[in-house]
Order: structure tokens, then C-alpha cells, then sequence
């Protein structure tokens, strides 16, 4: 049986997952928009960046994230100097880790579905008098929302299966930063194979119906 | 009461020139090949075409002048594409109601006007994906008429439908036409549809108008019709003054005689449109009898003109200040000597009634 350690570690999973998922849809969305939309020169290269996650070693990522948030970088500095403190072992620290280790799975679905729309429902909503913004809200966002939903169990599931990331950057302090991924690993060393049995099969479990979830999303977009 | 619209712009491989003044009322069809710039050509005056150094007036109203570009949704117009783009995540109530909301929603009574109109009534409360080509495209047009516009915009309203779908809106059209005082922009490559619906008649060609004027004059012209193969031919206002019930005829009378058509149950007195193709008509010095053929009209040889095959030839003619054409062979036309001012009867196989 999961106990009390187990517990909490699954409910701060949930909430990292929750946290940096809204984050990610609130700015992820005018992102893929921009790059959906725009011509601009920088989009291939802010596209490369978006996506530098998915190839990148997680301990990589965490490990600069870990330099340049410390006492010595630039916004380790800045926290500091906004008397926020030092984000690394910290809660908001992970949910910043998360939100950049995150940020493709949730971007790219959304940009796909703002590219495949195309221009037209955009001018159609034009010549019945709806202002950019409007149709912004009134016609992109509802017609791409398949592409917000694989993003949103796609964003959400990747937060709660990293594991390098959070391990670099916010260590293994219970109830703080230690997530799942981490309980496993701990029980693991600790020769706690019953514990780990527990974790590690809900997470199997999850995984699948995270894809199951995905795989129903197909037949509504197809109509 | 005109919309003066002048376009310049040059993309690779295709350019715009464009300096157009057309009636402030009725249908004004803008007809060419594909590629010859016409839908280009209304996107520009919807403003969904950003060209610079562009200058467009409507009614008066100035939509693009110089630094001046009022954005598409500030422009009071209507837009029919090409293919009915109604908003799927929406009902065809929905979809009605999106732009007629944003006009201040207005009055039941023009709601249920438009709706009566196009008759999709039994489809308001259906999903979009649910309807036919052509449900689909009446919808459309009542969606942008609930926005009161007050020019509307029609990009190859028909071309996406098979041929039975055409003949399911175009009464629809002809209605709008005959009830809506806005003016109307019609982009086809179908002279069929223009000679149907529009008054005036703009023809493009590699992004430059190579011909503007009422559709009568435009049609009768023979240095255009060469432009329309197979299908030049003129179109006539004309009256219904008699039914014949014995032989399912009606004689519809205009400005240089009478012809004979298929009765289609319209009452005597009212105005119809009568197509003429050039193909149909063959010309005799004298009035022939002992013929199959029942239309016979007097006419004064006005010129002759190209045809798109060598053999052939266009022969304009003025019957009483109404201009016909017909189509020949270049032999034939040598050998009745035809010339301008001389006197010829034009024996007509084929009227169609369109309207």
C-alpha cells in the first residue's frame, strides 16, 4: 500500500501538473498563434527553440536552468533582486522547469490546429464584421480545439513523467519537490520494491489512459 | 451611385491593372478565364487583398485611398466564397447569427425576410455538416445578407456544385436580384450564369479589363465573344404577350419583333430574359418558309466580327435597336455578300428563356 510519503508525493505531482499545464495553455496559445501566423525571420528560429526540450537531455535543461537561476544567474538575480528569493529546490522553480521541459508538447499540437484551419474561417469571420481579436476568440480558439485538447493531456502527462529535470533542479525534498518520479526512484535505492510496485504500476496505468484518451481525440477531428 | 475601384499590382508571374468604374445597382458580373485576375480582383475590395496604392470608393463611401485602408470587418459588405465556408463548430442559426450580432442584430422581420428568400427556414437549427452543397451555400449568402451590406461580393458562388445543385440556388440568385437594391459583384467563368443574373458586365483578361458596359451591349459586341467559345450569344428583355395552351408556347415580344418559347407558365405582362447563342442563329437574304424553324427576325448587318475557329465568323446584327449575333461560316457569309447596312432575316433555332 502507497503511504503517507506516497500520498503526497502524488498530490504534488498533480498540482505541478495542473500549475504548469494553465501556464502553458495561458502563454502557449498566443505563441503558436504567432507562430501559426507569422513571416517573420525569427519564426524558424524561435520554432528550434520551442522545440529544443524534445531532443535535449533533461539533465542538460536542468542543469542550466539550476546555473542560471542560482545565486549567480541572471534570473537568480533577478528573483533576488525582486525579493522572491532563489527559485531551484523550490516549488514555483519546478513549475518554471516544468512549464520550458513542457513547453513543445503543449505549442505544437496548438500551432498544427491553427495551421490546418487556414486563412479562410479568419476572412470569412472579417467580412462578417468580426475584429481580429474577436475572431480570435470566437473562431480560431473554438475551431482548434482538438489541437488544445492533445495539448492539454500532452502537457499534463509530460510534467507528470519528467523526472530529470525536477531531479536537477528541485532535488528530492519531500512535500516541496519531490514528485512521483522521484518517490519511485528513492524506493528503488531504498530496496522498497513493494512501494515502488505500488507508484510505478499507477503510472502505467495512467500513461495508458493518457493514450487512450489521445487515441479518441482522432475520429472527432477527422468530422 | 458607382464604385470606382483601381488596382495596381504585380506578383511574379501575374499582375493587376485595374481601373473600373461600375453601377452603383444591380449585378455586375466580373467574368474571365481562371488566372485572369478577377477574384483578386473582389478580394481587393473586400480588403481581404491589401493593395497598396489601391483606391477604392464605393457609393460615395471611401473604403482605400493613399494611406486610407479600412479593414475588412469595418467595410459594410457581404462575401460569398467560392466553396460555402459556414463555421463548423457552429449551427446554421449560429452561423446566421455571428455576423447579423455584430451589426446590432436588427429587426425579426428582415430576419425572416432573408431566411423566406433563400428558403432554408427547415434548416436553422441543423449542424452544418449536415447539409447539402447547395443548403450549404444559401446559407452562406443569408449569412452575409444579415449583415445588411451594402455592396455584396460573390466569388464563383456556383462553381464548387454539380450541375443540378447550379439549377437549385440559381432561382435563389435571380430572386436576390430581382428583390435586393445593394449592388452586386459577380466573379464567374460561366456565361451561362452571366447571361442569367448580371446587368453589366466586366470582362478580364491577364489582370486588365478588356471590356466594361451593360451586359446587352457587352454580349452584342464582336470583339468580346471570341471570349466566350462556344457560348457567345446575346440576351434580350422581353415581354410575355401570349400563351399558346395547344402547343405549350409563349410569344415574348421585344424591340425587333417576336419570338416563340417554351411556355413555362409565366403569366402574360411579365418581363423575362431570353438568351440567343450565335450558334443557334443562321441568316437568309429572304424570308424562308418551309422551315422547321418558328423564329424568324429582320435585322440590319452591323459588322462581322472573329470567331475562335478560322471557318467561323460573328455576324452582328440590329434588329430594330435590338443586337443579335450569329454564327457562321466565313464561306456563307461570302457568299450572301454580307456587309454592313445590308438586310438579312435571322432564322433563330434556339431561345432559351431564363428568367
Amino acid at each position: 500500500m502507497p503511504d503517507s510519503a506516497d500520498l503526497a508525493a502524488i498530490r504534488l505531482t498533480l498540482e505541478l501538473a495542473t500549475v504548469t499545464t494553465l501556464l502553458l495553455l495561458l502563454f502557449g496559445t498566443p505563441l503558436a498563434w504567432w507562430l501559426a501566423r507569422t513571416h517573420s525571420r525569427w519564426k524558424r528560429t524561435v520554432g528550434a527553440l520551442v522545440a529544443l526540450p524534445l531532443v535535449l537531455p533533461p539533465t542538460v535543461l536542468g542543469f542550466y536552468l539550476l546555473i542560471t537561476m542560482g545565486p549567480e544567474g541572471p534570473i537568480g538575480r533577478l528573483t533576488q533582486a525582486l525579493g522572491l528569493g532563489l527559485l531551484p529546490f523550490t516549488f514555483p522553480g519546478l513549475v518554471l522547469a516544468s512549464f520550458l521541459y513542457s513547453l513543445p508538447f503543449v505549442v505544437q499540437p496548438i500551432q498544427n490546429a491553427f495551421e490546418t484551419m487556414g486563412h479562410r474561417p479568419l476572412e470569412v469571420a472579417a467580412t462578417l464584421r468580426a475584429s481580429p481579436l474577436d475572431t480570435f476568440f470566437t473562431v480560431a480558439i473554438p475551431l482548434a480545439r482538438p489541437g488544445f485538447l492533445s495539448a492539454a493531456i500532452l502537457g499534463f502527462a509530460h510534467t507528470v513523467g519528467e523526472f530529470g529535470v525536477v531531479l536537477m533542479m528541485g532535488g528530492n525534498i519531500p512535500g516541496v519537490t519531490r514528485v512521483v518520479s522521484v518517490q519511485i526512484y528513492s524506493h528503488v535505492e531504498a530496496m522498497e520494491y513493494s512501494h515502488a510496485h505500488w507508484l510505478s504500476g499507477g503510472m502505467v496505468v495512467f500513461a495508458f489512459v493518457v493514450l487512450l484518451a489521445l487515441q479518441s481525440q482522432r475520429p472527432a477531428r477527422r468530422s | 451611385m458607382t464604385i470606382e475601384a483601381r488596382f495596381s499590382l504585380s506578383w511574379p508571374g501575374f499582375s493587376l491593372e485595374v481601373d473600373l468604374q461600375c453601377p452603383g445597382k444591380g449585378v455586375t458580373a466580373l467574368f474571365g478565364r481562371s488566372g485572369s485576375g478577377k477574384t483578386t480582383l473582389l478580394r481587393a475590395i473586400a480588403g481581404l487583398e491589401r493593395v497598396e496604392g489601391g483606391r477604392l470608393v464605393v457609393n460615395g463611401e471611401v473604403w482605400q485611398e493613399q494611406q486610407l485602408f479600412l479593414p475588412t470587418h469595418r467595410r459594410p459588405l457581404g462575401y460569398v466564397f467560392q466553396e460555402a465556408s459556414l463555421f463548423p463548430h457552429l449551427s446554421v442559426r449560429g452561423n446566421l447569427e455571428y455576423g447579423r450580432r455584430r451589426v446590432g442584430g436588427g429587426d425579426a422581420s428582415h430576419f425572416e425576410a432573408i431566411i423566406a428568400l433563400l428558403g432554408i427556414e427547415p434548416l436553422l437549427e441543423r449542424g452544418t455538416e449536415r447539409l447539402s452543397g447547395g443548403e450549404r451555400q444559401r446559407v452562406a449568402m443569408a449569412r452575409a445578407l444579415l449583415t445588411r451590406p451594402r455592396i455584396l461580393l460573390m466569388d464563383e458562388p456556383l462553381a464548387a456544385l454539380d450541375q443540378e445543385r447550379k439549377n437549385e440556388i440559381l432561382p435563389y440568385l435571380e430572386q436576390l436580384h430581382a428583390e435586393l437594391s445593394i449592388p452586386m459583384l459577380y466573379v464567374s467563368h460561366s456565361p451561362d450564369e452571366v447571361a442569367r443574373l448580371a446587368d453589366h458586365l466586366v470582362v478580364l483578361e491577364a489582370g486588365r479589363v478588356v471590356g466594361a458596359g451593360a451586359l446587352t451591349e457587352m454580349l452584342a459586341r464582336l470583339d468580346l465573344p471570341i471570349r466566350l467559345g462556344e457560348e457567345a450569344g446575346v440576351v434580350l428583355e422581353a415581354r410575355v404577350v401570349q400563351r399558346d395552351p395547344q402547343w405549350h408556347l409563349a410569344q415574348v415580344a421585344f424591340s425587333g419583333g417576336t419570338l416563340w418559347v417554351r411556355d413555362k407558365g409565366l403569366p402574360v405582362g411579365h418581363a423575362v430574359r431570353v438568351r440567343i447563342l450565335a450558334r443557334d442563329v443562321s441568316l437568309a437574304l429572304r424570308c424562308v418558309t418551309g422551315t422547321s424553324i418558328i423564329n424568324t427576325v429582320s435585322g440590319v448587318v452591323t459588322g462581322l466580327g472573329e470567331d475562335t475557329h478560322p471557318a467561323h465568323c460573328l455576324v452582328g446584327l440590329d434588329a430594330n435597336g435590338t443586337p443579335l449575333v450569329a454564327r457562321i461560316t466565313r464561306r456563307s457569309a461570302a457568299a450572301l455578300k454580307l456587309e454592313p447596312h445590308r438586310r438579312v432575316w435571322a432564322q433563330i433555332k434556339g431561345v432559351a428563356l431564363i428568367t
